[in-house]
């Protein structure tokens, strides 16, 4: 296989953009992305999307995204994996270059979200979880992580204060964040009396419903040396795996199997330890989401992630930053796009080009993208060349 | 949902009709054409007891499309006594009052009205044992 570069990053700011189409949107991020690279070449592209056409009575968006974006004569493939859609868009396109079907490669994700009303939106989500043993009995993805926050506060003495400290740092990094579509704080007092969804999580422990795309050109580390007008980020390792559809039918809800197996893959093919990454975004769909995949890809050990995000350790200058984009939570979580924007904000600090949420000088990054209750995962690993 | 969708789901929905694996013994609910634990393929069915534990559960307030006139309900994931774990509905009872570890057995419900077609769905939602 080929080393594979990232040469190219693009995004727009997310958000209820009701003067966007789900097409203006993938494109405009694809331009941004192509802007970014200094070149419009791309041999192939890969859309991330979960759910056109529950959301926007719209498939077929691998004829429809090239045809939009000038590109009408290339292979191009759509992927789903629920909201690890965009993560795994990025996997294909790295496949694409790494195998040498393609030098250059997009990947777009990208979700409209509320061109329907919230209980069609909840409805179309709900089709992430098992939809004749789950989502039939009335069970929505807050209701899914809720009864994961019960368990977790149950077993681990986990408490709201602790949840509620995740969506205080997401909010905190994200008011740093021009893309972010809630770039403002939130007090602790203000998510803990926010309106009850499926208890015990409450609005502010939620991500948003979003309209968003982002995008990233891959190429071969070779032809990425052409490119000297930011330093090369490199694809080190790339992770994916799957867990039970459904939550109840594994062994131990809470841990969170696909999750570990993805990281783990990425990080062995990267030759790397989790120790070594300088900081994350991860899948915080939700507060005990995020406390979750930070005990399960082993920066804290189980039932520590809520003592340890109280603490400060994955803070903006904590020592393990997670989310310094604003996270899901604040950044906003446009499903399938989520995962690729993951990408975006880990290329964009590892470049040193993250503004006023810049960390000091980082070199590796991991990104932790999942699908359902995480019934699937997808993670990279991404380095700065010095 | 369609008619045939719907019967499809009945021997679940309405006896709650496991397969127990031949080889293993590993009991899937649903039930499944290849063993989750051995990946043997020969089943016979079995009816679920009904009677269990409560793991972990949440109690809905905003709810998807066709639940809304339900809202607030208790959803569960429940531990039957054969080991087979079961997301389901918990009814008859005061949601604020469940706890962790309370006793339930399945009793047949009706569900909702299904899309345009109004079509009645009717599924096992479980009950706490003791009165709440």
């Amino acid at each position: 296989m080929r080393d594979v570069a990232i040469i190219g990053i693009g995004i727009i700011k997310f958000g209820e953009l009701w003067e966007k189409s789900l097409r203006d949107m993938a494109v405009e991020a694809a331009l941004n992305c192509l802007t970014d690279a200094g070149t419009d070449r791309a041999d192939s592209v890969t859309i991330g999307c979960m759910s056109s056409g529950v959301f926007n009575g719209q498939e077929h968006l691998a004829s429809l995204i090239p045809d939009y974006l000038g590109k009408n004569n290339i292979p191009a493939t759509r992927v789903e994996s629920a909201c690890a859609s965009g993560g795994l868009a990025v996997r294909n396109a790295y496949m694409e270059v790494a195998s040498g079907l393609s030098d250059y490669s997009l990947a777009i994700g990208v979700e409209k979200m509320t061109d329907v009303s919230t209980g069609m939106a909840t409805y179309a989500l709900a089709t992430a979880c098992d939809r004749d043993y789950e989502a039939f009995h009335g069970i929505t993805f807050p209701g899914l992580y809720a009864m994961l926050a019960r368990a977790h506060m149950e077993r681990y003495d986990t408490t709201r204060e602790q949840l509620a400290q995740v969506a205080v740092k997401n909010h905190s990094n994200g008011a740093l964040n021009p893309f972010a579509q809630y770039p403002f704080p939130v007090t602790q007092e203000a998510v803990l009396s926010s309106t009850m969804i499926a208890d015990p999580l409450r609005l502010l422990d939620c991500s948003p419903i979003t309209d968003g795309a982002a995008a990233v050109l891959l190429t071969t580390v070779e032809e990425a040396k052409k490119f000297k007008s930011s330093p090369m980020v490199i694809i080190r390792g790339v992770g994916s795996a799957t867990d039970t559809l459904a939550l109840s039918q594994r062994k131990d809800m809470l841990e969170l199997g696909a999750v570990k197996k993805a990281v783990h893959r990425a990080l062995k093919m990267a030759g790397k330890k989790i120790q070594d990454i300088d900081f994350a975004e991860v899948h915080d769909c939700f507060t005990i989401s995020e406390i979750l995949v930070m005990e399960t890809i082993g920066i804290v050990k189980p039932g520590q992630g809520g003592p340890a995000t109280i603490d400060g350790l994955t803070a903006l200058d904590g020592k393990f930053p997670l989310n310094p984009s604003g996270g899901l939570k604040s950044k906003g979580h446009p499903v399938g796009a989520s995962g690729v924007a993951q990408v975006y904000e880990a290329v964009s600090q590892l470049r040193g080009e993250s503004g006023k949420r810049q960390l000091n000088n980082p070199k590796l990054a991991l990104t932790q993208n999942m699908g359902g209750s995480g019934g699937s995962c997808v993670c990279h690993v991404l380095e700065v060349k010095d | 949902m369609n008619v045939p969708k719907h019967w499809r789901a009945i021997p679940e929905r309405y006896r709650m009709e496991a397969g127990k694996c031949r080889k293993c013994g590993e009991i899937s609910f649903p039930s499944r054409l290849i063993c989750p634990a051995c990946n043997h393929n020969e089943f016979d069915l079995v009816n679920l007891s009904g009677k269990g534990k409560l793991l972990t559960h949440t109690i809905i307030r905003t709810a998807p499309e066709g639940f809304g006139d339900f809202a607030p309900y208790a959803v569960g994931i429940v531990e039957l006594e054969e080991g087979v774990r079961i997301m389901g509905q918990i009814t008859d009872c005061d949601p604020e009052k469940l706890k962790t570890g309370d006793k339930l057995t399945s009793k047949f419900r009706r569900m909702n009205e299904e899309g345009k077609t109004g079509m009645i769905m009717y599924s096992y939602k479980f009950v706490p044992d003791i009165g709440i």
